[in-house]
């Protein structure tokens, strides 16, 4: 028998029962519909969270203090032996190979006072390589300028959000503003950056890290962030990085997170999931398979003259086997197209409806989803057609 | 056996035994049946219910298999073929008639006509050409589109008698083909069959009607899973045991 008879036959005794193998493949449709909506949420998220953080730029090692991450006193009661990061440090790691900046940083919470006008900022001390660590833009004036260790300006870049509170619209360039006890001179705004994870990042000043270590009484800094070319391997320069702070403290007393090792976790973790809430809807499809198996079996009980009558003309077994499998993967996979187009129609209209809910459907899944109702059809269909391509002719004939 | 040439021997069974276990009895369905059957035959089984007819008449259309004896099929032994020789043999020199024809419902006249065509994996042109041609002969061409409930009894089992000889079978079986007809539909449904064994295929008729059987030339009676009485045009055949 030609293949693309055996199909036709196949669609007629679809076509047959309509509204019985529409009900049938309704349950696949569902099921894969369900697949596609949770996984196209499930990626939505995934993309806009990946985004959130990789607004900061990839190419980033941070290196803080201490082997442990907990800050503090250590609950021993013994004093920490961790040596403080010093801005030398932040210097010996700009000359790496590979390394375009490292920029110290140290962070706190102060008054900013201005044009008469007091507010609580954050204050970021950091060096002119920041704005690269950062992604920054500057909107007006200039960043940070690069000086030589112990000779950093008092000067200050506001963050979009603090430089409207404290000025309006007003230049504020040249303008004098008293942080704690000091007092900076502005030379610059930057573009608005918008919030990550709830944190306003335009609500910021950022001022040379030596003088924030002065603001904030403090001998060492909080984080050195050190920016790579683009293309390098992060694991060789954590590596370089990690050889050179050995060597100038003795000892390992720091920790380096790459960005890239951390996006790849996050990555997993919701790569998790989506898959997670991908078998939720998978639990759909598993009902859809089983309604495809009731059905192939009533059809084989009903067509069982047929099956009889079909071996008396000559059909060998493993035609009827095909046959009744086809009929059961035509079902699956129609079932997976409509599945499909409803499951994508639904991630649009919740687009539609809520711009700001990430959705997205990847091709991938959709072709995935495609595969899959035609292997549950597959499956779903091999124990009715085995028993159809098993019955005994004479008897099969004689049933009415 | 021995008087006649093994070409012209179509069907030759010898020492056939089939046994059917019905619960805990046991039925023996054919008991040692020889028979010798020649090109061109027309030939009526007859005999009581439960006498073995029907399992002769599908163990000689290989849908069924003995327990004893040999079966030559045109010089070629069939009872030690696999499921899908027999099938490929089924399909190219066996044609089946049924009492309640055996038609596909959702399929047309001629769909149903096309199904050994389509089996046997013919290309579609050719389907086309051999199915009209049939539809002709059988007088069923202004039918073809109708389904087999827009059919009339008769016309139904036109349709199925040009089924199974679409592919011109050396041999057709016929089970109680005139018992859910009228008697004057049955009548033409005859005179149809015995229009192709004119042709020369061999005809096999399974019946209870015994004015149906009387116009056979051979006429073989079965009581008890044994052949009684083996007659042609009036004269007992001997039994051709070896």
């Amino acid at each position: 028998m030609l293949l693309a008879d055996a199909g036709r036959f196949a669609l007629q005794a679809i076509i047959s029962h309509r509204l019985r193998s529409f009900l049938t493949l309704l349950g696949i449709a569902v099921g894969i519909a369900a697949v596609i909506l949770l996984t196209s949420i499930g990626e939505g998220v995934h993309q806009f969270v990946l985004k959130e953080f990789t607004q900061f730029g990839t190419n980033v090692v941070g290196i803080s203090p201490g082997k442990v991450k907990t800050g503090g006193q250590p609950p021993t009661g013994f004093p920490t032996t961790a040596r403080l990061l010093t801005m030398e440090d932040a210097n010996a790691l700009k000359k790496l190979p590979n390394v375009t900046g490292a920029s110290p940083t140290v962070w706190g919470n102060s008054e900013v006072e201005a044009n008469g006008r007091l507010r609580r900022s954050t204050i970021y001390g950091v060096d002119a390589d920041f704005m690269h660590v950062f992604s920054a833009k500057v909107q007006t004036g200039s960043f940070l300028p690069a000086e030589g260790a112990g000779s950093s300006r008092a000067f200050v870049v506001l963050g979009s959000k603090l430089r409207k509170e404290l000025f309006g619209t007003e230049n504020p360039l040249g303008a004098r503003v008293r942080i704690g006890g000091l007092h900076f001179r502005v030379i610059g705004v930057l573009a608005p950056k918008g919030q990550f994870l709830g944190v306003d990042l335009d609500d910021t000043a950022y001022i040379p890290a030596e003088r924030a270590l002065e603001l904030y009484n403090r001998e060492g800094l909080m984080e050195i962030h050190v920016l790579y070319k683009e293309g390098a391997s992060s694991a060789a320069v954590a590596e370089a990085v990690k050889q050179r702070l050995k060597l100038r403290h003795g000892r390992e007393d720091f920790t380096i997170t790459t960005q890239e090792d951390m996006l790849k976790t996050l990555s997993n973790i919701l790569n998790i999931l989506t898959m997670a809430v991908g078998a939720l809807g998978g639990i759909s499809l598993l009902v859809g398979s089983v309604g495809i198996v009731t059905i192939m079996t009533i059809s084989v009980t009903e067509r069982t003259n047929e099956i009889g009558l079909l071996v008396a003309l000559g059909a060998r077994r493993r035609t009827i086997l095909g046959l009744f499998l086809s009929e059961s993967v035509i079902l699956a996979v129609l079932g997976g197209v409509m599945g499909l187009l409803f499951g994508i129609g639904l991630a649009q209209l919740l687009h539609l409806l809520i711009p700001s809910f990430p959705v997205h459907t990847p091709w991938r899944f959709a072709a995935v989803a495609l595969v899959v109702s035609g292997v549950i059809g597959l499956l779903a269909g091999v124990l009715p057609a085995v028993s159809a391509s098993r019955l005994d002719p004479i008897d099969a004939l004689r049933a009415e | 056996m021995s008087d006649e040439s093994p070409t012209s021997t179509l069907v030759s069974l010898h020492g056939i035994n089939r046994t059917f276990y019905l619960g805990d009895s046991k039925v023996h369905a054919l008991c040692d049946v020889n028979l010798t059957i020649a090109h061109g035959e027309y030939i009526a089984v007859m005999g009581p219910s439960g006498s073995g007819k029907s399992t002769l008449l599908n163990l000689i259309g290989l849908l069924d298999r003995p327990d004893e004896g040999t079966y030559m099929l045109e010089g070629r032994d069939v009872t030690t073929l696999g499921a899908d020789e027999l099938a490929a043999v089924r399909s190219e020199r066996i044609g089946f008639i049924f009492q309640s024809f055996h038609l596909v419902p959702r399929l047309s006249a001629a769909a149903n006509i096309e199904l050994p065509l389509v089996l046997a994996g013919f290309s579609k042109t050719e389907r086309a050409k051999r199915v009209s041609q049939a539809l002709q002969e059988y007088g069923l061409t202004d039918r073809a589109n109708h389904r087999p409930n827009e059919l009339s009894g008769g016309q139904r089992q036109r349709v199925a008698i040009a089924r199974a000889t679409i592919l011109r079978p050396a041999v057709l079986l016929a089970d109680e083909p005139t018992g859910n007809l009228d008697r004057v539909t049955g009548e033409e449904v005859v005179k149809l069959l015995e229009k192709l064994n004119a042709q020369g295929m061999t005809l096999i008729v399974v019946t209870h009607d015994q004015t149906l059987g009387a116009r056979a030339r051979r006429q073989i009676r079965m009581v008890d899973g044994g052949i009684a009485r083996d007659v042609t045009n009036g004269a007992v055949v001997p039994n051709d045991a070896p």
